[in-house]
């Protein structure tokens, strides 16, 4: 005989204000089978929680159905208030008439009603609830972070701080990202290179941190805090264990005409590089498209060159298997493509330049030495136009319908180090809306009004024209309600910033979820901001929304955090919600364990009774409980339906749709 | 093609005799001349009721889930479609393959019955066959017909091939199809909702639920059938109106979707000629579109684009529009 107990929380006014939650708590009790049906105002507090104790041994409960809020918000919550009456926390289900019910309907009676079903839907599926025990597994003490800019590289750094081992796998040939390309940062203006390499040269030299360059993630395998991960080190044909980075090489390579990616294209490469003088690791790649040796088998300078013999042209691709507790997000992001921006000249004209090229242009190890001059003829320019959000809070569709958030500050940065440094140069700056919120963030930007003249056009610009050997700007000037024309002789667009293509397979392998602008999702935007949905999966830097670098630098940490959280755990408490097959009904024909993303499910030859003292011997599925993450998606598979999952079997979830239709 | 009947009945024996299988499943003669059963033969002298021709239509594959447990190998005869059902089985580990001796035979597509009685043959004595048409002789005379007017549906839209044998016995290239499987189910798909669902109310209310398609098929191989589990909790259940039991077809094409090789069976079974394999067929077609062109039981490997995930496979949104 079961003795249900329904507990009816107010939320406040969240639920209260459109729920009628004593007619609910009224109605539930009459169900049969409910023996207490309460309502309270909080029922997550510490009063309400005493209330649904004591309602267990007083009325000795056999199972409590609480109508709150989402599972997600306080299901654990309720769980431990069980269990410490004494009741197995499995014996408790949630009624979600919050989040589904009181927030997404405005009139009472309905609402009222549809709490109501779903309170009775909860009290079916109890009925057919068992209690569960849970298993432990143990703890990889070994972290990945996918992503070598400066939120992989802090990240890495706090957890190798902590004493536990991490891995940093990074898609180009060196670690350091965009802001190894920056020229300096604001709000204090100094180079990014002087705050970055030192941390670099950390990672490099902690001998906690492996760091694989030219390195990709090409499978993920398990769960939290045993995930399998397989890593693709590309061949970069050359032995980095025995490169010195004396650079020879490069000097010697003929085939010298490939885009300088770090120089943003801005100069050319030879087929043999390294990146940039502070590379992380310090050794040499070759291009394969690039080199004459590999593409068509005459050359081998760098070979002959080479005094440690590093070179070695027949190096193929490795793929590494490692294990791993935790799994860090740090894949970074990558300014829009132009090509839906033709008005602004970028593709037609080369004297127009994204913010990040600009970088480039003024960086003293850039193409022109740090030399500002224009790409066309390499002469100073001498009136310089900014166009701000560009792609950024675009709802056209040609753009970003968000705000990039950083390209408000490294205008006004660029614009205040021209004036500083070119005094007579011109400035304008066209924006929508000026935005930078942020500890001495304000001050800066009017510095570079105030302080150093700059221009502040309030307005979008229509096109960028060529005329007479200068670029025209033509544009509205809000404030002044007119259309302005500005004779440029260099405009620089901030293109909006996006998260890097790769996200989208990461987030497949490692089955965290992305939003419509492919960032990455957080567990909770306001609480977790840091954690994926998925267990074990943590978002660092840009991957997860627009920031800037003091922002990224926080949020490395703080994901850092939560990872020796975990791997500080010797042993994590299994899902008690598993799959197990029904022995009786299964065919063994392998599409369950098909589907198993973690490949808990195995076959083994059982000998079944037929009767009249025969025996057979048939083929099974089982169910290791330890690696099942209880996804269910072997239950949906199975055609004989042999595959349930504890806790959500097949005739609870019936049984609920059943009493949500009953009339 | 009667020579076909002879080399079958020749190899059954000889490889009776030499001890290579314990027993034959093949097709033996019924009460009327049309009326083929499948059976197995354990001796010469069971073999005189052995018969390979236009009437052999039955898919003997799924019979092979019992007899490849027992002792002894079993010798099976398998017409094209038949082979594609067995690597299904295969795959899905129902079939004990080393037990199974396979003998792929040709098949230049079997007669339907039912258009048969419609052409007013009621008793059939004996059967010519040539690749293209096909002689009935019936009370003492002889119906000649072209094969497209007297064959199964299956079979006039068959592009299968024997994929799956120890050995074969073939005499002939194979026919090819004048018409295109899907060409069907275009059509249905060009209906309205309001169309299609009369026309499937129209064919499905004839079903008198004897369960033949269920049994035939090779694809409805579970150890306890859903609609004979009383603990599944649908048994026994009212019915909201008289046409929700005819939905059980409807279950069914889902519950064999991704793994039905179109073979045909639960049409050619149906006492009531319900166009049956219609549903899977529509299936296939989606299935198609969505994953790639894929046959169920092409091989007993690969897994089918239903049951594995692949970050290739398309979202639905890119299939059918809409935003992404």
């Amino acid at each position: 005989m079961q003795r249900i107990g329904v507990f009816v929380c107010w939320c406040g006014s969240n639920i209260a204000s459109t729920v009628d939650v004593k007619k609910v708590a009224e109605v539930l009790k009459a169900e049969p089978g409910v023996v207490i049906s309460e309502n309270y105002q909080y029922m997550c507090s510490e009063n309400g929680q005493a209330l649904i104790r004591n309602a267990i041994k007083e009325h000795s409960l056999t199972g409590i159905v609480v109508c709150s809020c989402s599972p997600r918000m306080h299901e654990a919550t309720f769980r431990r208030t069980a269990e410490s009456a004494g009741l197995n926390p499995y014996m408790v289900e949630i009624a979600n008439i919050r989040e589904q019910c009181s927030w997404i309907h405005k009139d009472m009676e309905e609402a009222t009603e549809k709490a109501i079903i779903l309170g009775r839907s909860a009290i079916a599926k109890l009925k057919l609830n068992a209690p569960l025990t849970s298993g432990e597994s143990a703890v990889v003490k070994r972290a990945l972070v996918i992503g070598g800019g400066i939120a992989g590289i802090q990240s890495a750094l706090d957890i190798a701080e902590a004493g536990f081992e991490v891995d940093i796998v990074e898609t180009s040939p060196t670690i350091g990202g965009n802001m190894a390309k920056l020229d300096k940062t604001f709000p204090t203006l100094d180079c990014a290179a002087c705050i970055l390499t030192p941390k670099m040269v950390d990672c490099a030299q902690n001998e906690k941190i492996d760091i694989l360059t030219y390195s990709e993630v090409e499978s993920v395998k398990g769960f939290v805090g045993n995930f399998k991960v397989q890593i693709r080190k590309k061949a970069r044909f050359v032995d980095e264990k025995k490169c010195t980075g004396c650079g020879e090489c490069m000097q010697k390579c003929p085939s010298k005409k490939g885009l300088n990616d770090f120089n943003m294209g801005l100069n050319t490469r030879p087929a043999i590089y390294i990146p940039f003088a502070q590379a992380i690791p310090n050794v040499a790649v070759i291009d394969p498209e690039q080199c004459l040796k590999l593409k068509n088998g005459k050359c081998g300078l760098c070979a002959m060159k080479c005094n440690v013999n590093a070179i070695d042209y027949t190096q193929k691709d490795e793929i590494i298997e490692r294990e791993y507790g935790a799994i860090v997000v740090a894949t970074g992001y990558k300014p829009i493509s132009l090509e839906n921006f033709n008005e602004y000249g970028y593709s037609q004209y080369k004297d127009v330049v994204t913010s990040l090229e600009l970088e480039r242009l003024m960086n003293a190890a850039g193409p022109s030495e740090g030399h500002l001059v224009r790409p066309s003829d390499h002469k100073e320019p001498k009136v310089i136009t900014f166009i701000q959000c560009v792609g950024s809070r675009d709802t056209s569709g040609c753009g970003k319908p968000y705000c990039s958030k950083i390209c408000c500050m490294y205008t006004a940065k660029h614009a205040m180090l021209i004036r500083e440094k070119y005094p007579d140069t011109e400035v304008h700056v066209f924006y929508i809306d000026v935005r930078t919120p942020g500890k001495n963030y304000d001050e800066f930007f009017r510095r570079a009004v105030e302080q150093y003249g700059v221009d502040y056009v309030k307005g979008m610009v229509g096109k960028v024209y060529e005329e007479n050997g200068k670029l025209m700007v033509q544009g509205a000037d809000l404030i002044n309600n007119e259309q302005v024309v500005i004779p440029s002789d260099l405009v620089v667009l901030a293109a909006a910033i996006e998260p890097s293509p790769t996200v989208r397979k990461i987030a497949t392998m490692v089955t965290a979820s992305i939003d419509t602008n492919n960032f990455l999702t957080e567990a909770h935007a306001k609480l977790r901001p840091v954690e994926s949905p998925t267990a074990g999966i943590f978002l660092s830097g840009v991957c997860q929304g627009p920031k800037d670098i003091p922002e990224t630098v926080s949020q490395a940490s703080a994901c850092a955090a939560k990872v020796i959280g975990l791997l500080a755990k010797d042993k994590l408490k299994c899902n008690a919600s598993v799959a197990h097959s029904d022995e009786t009904l299964c065919s063994g024909c392998s599409v369950c364990a098909n589907v198993c993303p973690y490949g808990a499910i195995t076959y083994v030859d059982k000998e079944f009774r037929l009767g009249g003292g025969k025996t057979e011997l048939r083929r099974v599925a089982s169910v290791n409980p330890a690696v099942c993450q209880g996804c269910g998606a072997c239950t949906v598979t199975c055609p004989s339906g042999a595959m349930d999952l504890k806790g959500f079997t097949t005739g609870q979830i019936m049984a609920e749709v059943d009493a949500i239709c009953k009339r | 093609m009667q020579k076909l009947n002879e080399l079958a009945l020749e190899k059954a024996k000889t490889l009776l005799a030499n001890g290579t299988v314990a027993r034959v499943l093949g097709w033996k003669k019924g009460e009327l001349g049309y009326d083929l059963e499948p059976a197995v033969f354990y001796s010469e002298s069971d073999l005189e009721g052995f018969i390979y021709n236009a009437f052999s239509g039955a898919n003997l594959s799924k019979y092979l889930i019992e007899e490849s447990k027992k002792e002894g190998k079993v010798l099976v005869f398998l017409k094209p479609c038949d082979s594609y059902s067995f690597n299904q089985l295969v795959k899905e580990h129902r079939i004990v393959k080393e037990n199974v001796y396979t003998v792929g035979i040709e098949c230049q597509g079997k007669l339907d019955v039912k258009k048969l009685k419609e052409k007013g043959i009621e008793i059939v004595d004996g059967v010519i066959e040539n690749v293209d048409d096909v002689t009935v002789i019936s009370l003492g005379k002889e119906y000649n017909f072209v094969k497209e007017e007297v064959l199964l549906g299956k079979c006039s839209v068959c592009e299968k091939h024997l994929l799956s044998y120890d050995e074969v016995i073939s005499l002939h290239d194979k026919r090819t199809p004048k018409l295109d499987r899907f060409e069907i189910v275009k059509k249905l798909e060009a209906m309205t909702a309001d169309e299609r669902y009369a026309f499937w109310k129209g064919e499905l209310s004839k079903c008198i639920r004897c369960n033949a398609c269920r049994n035939v098929c090779p694809a409805c191989n579970c150890l306890k059938c859903v609609f004979d589990n009383d603990a599944s909790g649908i048994a026994s259940k009212a019915n909201s109106d008289s046409f929700e039991e005819k939905l059980f077809h409807i279950i069914r094409a889902f519950h064999v979707a991704g793994r039905c090789t179109d073979c045909g069976e639960c049409s050619r079974v149906c006492p009531q000629a319900i166009p049956l394999h219609l549903l899977n067929r529509k299936f296939i077609s989606d299935i198609n579109r969505l994953y790639g062109e894929f046959q169920a039981g092409e091989d007993d490997v690969t897994k089918g684009p239903l049951t594995a995930y692949t970050t290739g496979d398309a979202e639905p949104s890119e299939v059918f529009g809409g935003n992404k």
